[in-house]
């Protein structure tokens, strides 16, 4: 048998170093994509944002004042679209991972729609909030309670929430799907060789574990559902509003409908340059901040499983 | 191939008997173990031994209907706790295993403190009064020998406890339910040979109150604790008898063989 010598003089291995060279540089101009729109933007909206941007009302046509209407619209929308997607999110995750039979037909059907969900173009999510929510439900609600006069039936803050709560269901979803799959079996099993039901297992001893987890989906969805511009146009999102939003079925200003605005409707682009790129540094920070805000999350729930073994 | 032991009747014959006839696990379709007829003395130590994958894991957790946990499970047969039938239409798998507890190969403490971890079989239950929980938790840490090395840390997690520890907290957890039977399943395998001598001893003071049924690869271990042994091989078990004569003069070859080291 050939054995290599040890000593062997060490040759240059071409595959290694053409791979190594490849993936390098393709991290690199992944991270220069970004390095470049963060320093844009931070060097250009930095001049522009000061307390008086953030808390006063756009004037003179947009082209000065501030976008506190936006920030406000935004935070209303993503507590609105939160508080419908996380109960129904949660209660699918934990019939699909702890109820339903993973081997039958309508449990792989659901799961096949939910990951389709998070396929659906955002756009068309907006038509059909226009045509469900809007057209559909809010119609009949005005039909009903307010004798045909439009109150439900037009774009709506309520409607945008819920329009946005089904885009972001898939994340809700799986992410839970994920918290309850982490919680070892073992613990389970000490349950129920302890007499405990399902219920009670699944309500003391898996969900308070899931926890984290399920807040981890909870704020991946609210940073997707504060940056989606496209199932608002139809849903609720206003051009410009005098006052903020103070019932269900007001319109609302909303910072990505706002940057959106601000590049394509002003009659000076020029002057409202600062203020645009202002707002995307604010909406930028906002997305930042929640996602590592997840990411800080999951990595204290890592934590605390591995402390476990 | 089964045997059973005779057990002679008496006016005080201790509660906690199980008894198993005709009792056959399935796993999709493909059979595991039995038939397997077998009366459980009560109040005793019965231990299971045989090689790895002769059903005497599978047989335990059928004893409290664990193995309907796993898909794709099926059990024909019955298991009868005194007169009681464990299986059947009418018969709650909860109920069952609140009076057949079971602990496991690895130790297995909810993340939470040793006080909940020992109260969680009572609160489940209903019991609720701090300090009537405190009086159980304190018994059954008593009976799992931990209480003098955790009185002043209830409030703790459980998972700061060491292995042994952890191990003798999750018999403290099924012994605070105050079940009629208690199965281990491999109870010391991973555990250091100091903490093994504790469950040991542990075992051994268990079965003045209770039934013990134990699962063990360690045939010095079935020797020492036990009152029966059990031998399972392939899927039945082959012999069953006083621990003592399955370790001097087994009737079957097989388990002669198995004892003295020449297969498993």
């Amino acid at each position: 048998m050939n054995r290599p010598a040890l000593r062997a003089a060490r040759r240059p291995r071409l595959g290694d170093a053409a791979l190594w060279l490849a993936t390098g540089l393709a991290t690199l101009l992944v991270l220069a994509v970004l390095v470049v729109i963060l320093v844009d933007v931070i060097r250009h909206g930095t001049p522009r944002l000061t307390l008086g941007f953030l808390t006063q009302a756009p004037k003179d046509g947009m082209m000065a004042g501030g976008i506190f209407p936006a920030i406000f619209g935004t935070v209303a929308l993503v507590l609105l679209m939160t508080l419908a997607a996380l109960p129904a999110g949660v209660a699918t995750a934990i019939y699909l991972h702890e109820y339903a039979d993973p081997t039958a037909l309508p449990t792989r059907l659901v799961r096949i729609a939910v990951n389709n969900l998070a396929g659906v173009p955002s756009i068309v999510f907006g038509l059909f909030g226009l045509g469900f929510f809007v057209q559909f439900a809010g119609g009949t609600i005005d039909k009903l309670f307010f004798g045909g006069e439009k109150f439900y039936g037009q774009p709506a803050l309520v409607w945008a929430a819920l329009t946005m709560a089904i885009l972001t269901l898939p994340v809700v979803i799986v992410a839970t799907e994920e918290a309850l799959s982490a919680v070892p079996s073992d613990v389970r099993m000490a349950s129920a060789a302890l007499g405990a039901t399902k219920f009670q297992t699944i309500t003391r001893v898996v969900l308070p574990q899931a926890v984290p987890g399920i807040l981890t989906g909870g704020i991946l969805a609210v940073s997707r559902g504060a940056g989606e511009v496209a199932p608002l146009l139809f849903t609720g999102a206003a051009y410009f509003l005098p006052k903020l939003p103070h019932t269900l079925h007001d319109q609302f200003m909303q910072l990505g409908y706002h940057v959106y605005v601000l590049a394509t409707q002003s009659p000076d682009v020029d002057a409202t340059r600062p203020l645009l790129y202002a707002t995307v540094l604010v909406l930028l920070a906002l997305t930042f901040a929640l996602n590592a805000s997840a990411v800080f999350v999951r990595s204290r729930m890592r934590k605390r499983i591995a402390s476990r073994a | 191939m089964s045997t059973t032991v005779a057990t002679s009747p008496s006016l005080d014959a201790p509660t906690g008997n199980l008894t198993v006839n005709d009792l056959s696990v399935y796993y999709g379709g493909k059979k595991a173990l039995g038939p397997v007829n077998m009366n459980i003395p009560g109040k005793q130590v019965t231990a299971l031994i045989g090689p790895s994958g002769c059903g005497k894991s599978t047989f335990l957790r059928s004893l409290n209907r664990m193995n309907e946990l796993i898909p794709g499970c099926r059990v024909e047969g019955s298991v009868k706790l005194d007169d009681e039938p464990v299986y059947g239409p009418a018969v709650d798998a909860v109920a069952v295993r609140r009076r057949i507890g079971m602990v496991f190969q690895k130790s297995n403490p909810f993340p939470k403190s040793i006080f909940d971890n020992v109260a969680y079989g009572l609160r489940i239950g209903g019991m609720n009064g701090r300090s009537e929980l405190g009086g159980r938790v304190e018994t059954a840490l008593r009976h799992a020998a931990l209480w003098d090395e955790v009185k002043d840390r209830l409030d703790e997690s459980a998972l700061g406890l060491s292995g042994g520890q952890q191990q003798r907290l999750c018999i403290a957890r099924a012994l605070a339910v105050e079940p009629d039977v208690i199965l281990m399943d491999e109870p010391a395998s991973a555990l250091d040979p100091i903490a093994t001598a504790h469950i040991e001893e542990l075992i051994h003071e268990l079965a003045q109150r209770y039934t013990v049924v134990i699962v063990t690869h360690n045939m010095q271990q079935a020797a020492r604790v036990s009152h029966h042994t059990a031998f399972f091989y392939m899927g039945d078990l082959i012999e069953f008898d006083r621990t003592p004569v399955i370790f001097t003069k087994p009737s079957q070859s097989k388990t002669e063989d198995y004892i003295t080291g020449r297969f498993g």
